[in-house]
């Protein structure tokens, strides 16, 4: 709902409604100020029709406008520059010629198959959105209103998937030699991997295995990058020797994550990686970081629907709307 | 496309330990022990002594039980040769204690028992910290530190 007021009061309030929005999941996403958020959740090619529902208040003026339309935008804002927000998707839909509103009126649209390459992602320094906006242009201040939405992007599990295993260490000092069972886990997925030590001249006293995500904004020499430690898990307590091999055993799930993003319409990156830290009893931190991909596999019932479904025909409406020639 | 529900979390093959391993001495040996203060000389000219003995495994030292003794201002100067030699953050000695040379507050001063102690247990500390720092390992002037008799000042520095 909106409130939005001439000089002399509200005038007129926007509602958004969509149309499958009883048979539509939503998702969560947290706001740049930390507050989690629930929205309606839309896959790429998937359709976004409703109806835009216009409340004249009563008492109010009549609402002379220069016309009304509804628009599906895909946004990237970096926090640095909010005033630059660079729009990746932005369809159109004229909703209504100029005229004037003096009753309440109630507008369809549909825009089809929409493409949303990217997935919503909200970060320290930059975020990407989706969402409906509907204005009435007027001469002075237009009337905007904005409807968020969420979008995800699915992946299915891929062609290959390799572990990764590496010997590294210090010259005469420590050699180890890490293995985890894959180079890409989805969202859900375990880690599974083992430490084996192979030369300990020094005196361990824990290891722990990180998460790390690590934003990167900007292009060349004006990156930022914000990392930050999603998780640390003791895999390891005491003193290790050569020939040892340490288990270790990360669940996922447990973790708010999001999927790699690798150079989002060249704006931004999100990427995670391992880390492996060695502490002796000096307080001397030894560490090893390594990549992995993350994914997000697509929820057990979407799987298992008619994949075409996305390039069916839309069923036929009681009020056909034709894009040249909006209702009035 | 069929997928398990339940993620596969088993173990990943590990070769089993050899049992000389797992039941023999670590590689990671070394102790060091400051102890056994002794006053040295007359008059005002006096100071103390202490004990560093050192053992242990690791194959950069050329000796695995060594001992010799060393001052203050030993200590001092290896930690400034570390601190321009090597990139290592060296960490404290116990403080200087220079209110307790002047000669005209009373009590024993530097010789006072207690405060023997505490810099001797600080020095153990240090040693101790510093000797176990891989890139301190490769510097001359700590394997002087513990190993020779006495320290040459006149030294070349460099990488063991």
């Amino acid at each position: 709902m909106s409130f939005l007021g001439g000089l002399f009061g509200p005038v007129c309030e926007i509602d958004v409604l969509l149309n499958d929005a009883e048979n539509r999941k939503t998702a969560e996403l947290k706001t740049e100020d930390g507050k989690v958020e629930k929205h309606y959740l839309f896959y790429d090619g998937e359709s976004v029709s409703g109806k835009v529902n216009l409340n004249v208040k009563q008492g109010g003026k009549r609402l002379e406008h220069q016309g009304i339309r509804i628009e599906f935008v895909g946004q990237i804002e970096l926090f640095s520059d909010k005033s630059n927000t660079h729009e990746f998707v932005d369809l159109v839909k004229e909703l209504a010629l100029p005229g004037e509103i003096t009753q309440n009126r109630s507008y369809d649209f549909e825009f089809m198959q929409v493409e949303k390459p990217y997935e919503s992602y909200t970060g320290a320094n930059v975020r990407l959105r989706y969402f409906l906006r509907v204005t009435i242009v007027r001469r002075l201040s237009d009337l905007v209103k904005e409807y968020e939405l969420i979008v995800h992007q699915l992946a299915t599990y891929p062609d290959v998937n390799n572990s990764i295993k590496m010997e590294v260490g210090i010259e005469d000092c420590l050699h180890i030699e890490f293995e985890y069972n894959k180079s890409k886990y989805h969202l859900k997925d375990v880690i599974v991997g083992k430490i084996y030590f192979l030369l300990v001249r020094i005196k361990i006293q824990h290891m722990e295995l990180q998460l790390i995500k690590k934003e990167i904004t900007g292009i060349g020499p004006s990156t930022a990058t914000e990392t930050e430690t999603v998780a640390k898990y003791e895999i390891m307590d005491g003193a290790p020797v050569k020939g040892e091999s340490i288990p270790i055993r990360l669940f996922l799930a447990g973790y708010d994550l999001t999927p790699t993003m690798r150079d989002v319409n060249k704006k931004f990156s999100v990427r995670f990686f391992l880390n492996l830290v060695l502490v002796d009893e000096e307080d001397r931190r030894y560490f090893k970081q390594q990549e992995i991909v993350l994914w997000r596999k697509a929820p057990e019932k979407i799987r298992k629907r008619n994949f075409h479904q996305r390039y069916e025909s839309p069923e036929p409406r009681t009020q056909p709307v034709n894009a040249e020639q909006p209702e009035m | 496309m069929t997928d398990s529900t339940v993620a596969d979390t088993r173990r990943l093959n590990s070769k089993p330990q050899d049992l000389t391993d797992a039941y023999g001495p670590p590689s990671n040996f070394l102790e060091i022990d400051v102890f056994d203060p002794q006053i040295v000389g007359v008059g005002r000219t006096r100071y103390t002594t202490y004990q560093v003995r050192m053992r242990t495994n690791l194959p950069i030292f050329k000796l695995k039980d060594s001992c010799v003794r060393r001052r203050y201002s030993d200590f001092e100067w290896l930690k400034n040769e570390l601190e321009r030699d090597s990139k290592i953050v060296v960490p404290p000695l116990p403080g200087k204690a220079l209110k307790r040379q002047l000669p005209f507050l009373g009590g024993e001063g530097l010789f006072e028992e207690s405060f023997i102690e505490e810099r001797r247990s600080g020095l153990e500390q240090f040693i101790n910290r510093i000797a176990g720092h891989p890139l301190a390992q490769n510097e001359r002037c700590l394997h002087m530190f513990l190993q020779e008799e006495s320290i040459d000042r006149n030294y070349i520095p460099g990488k063991v």
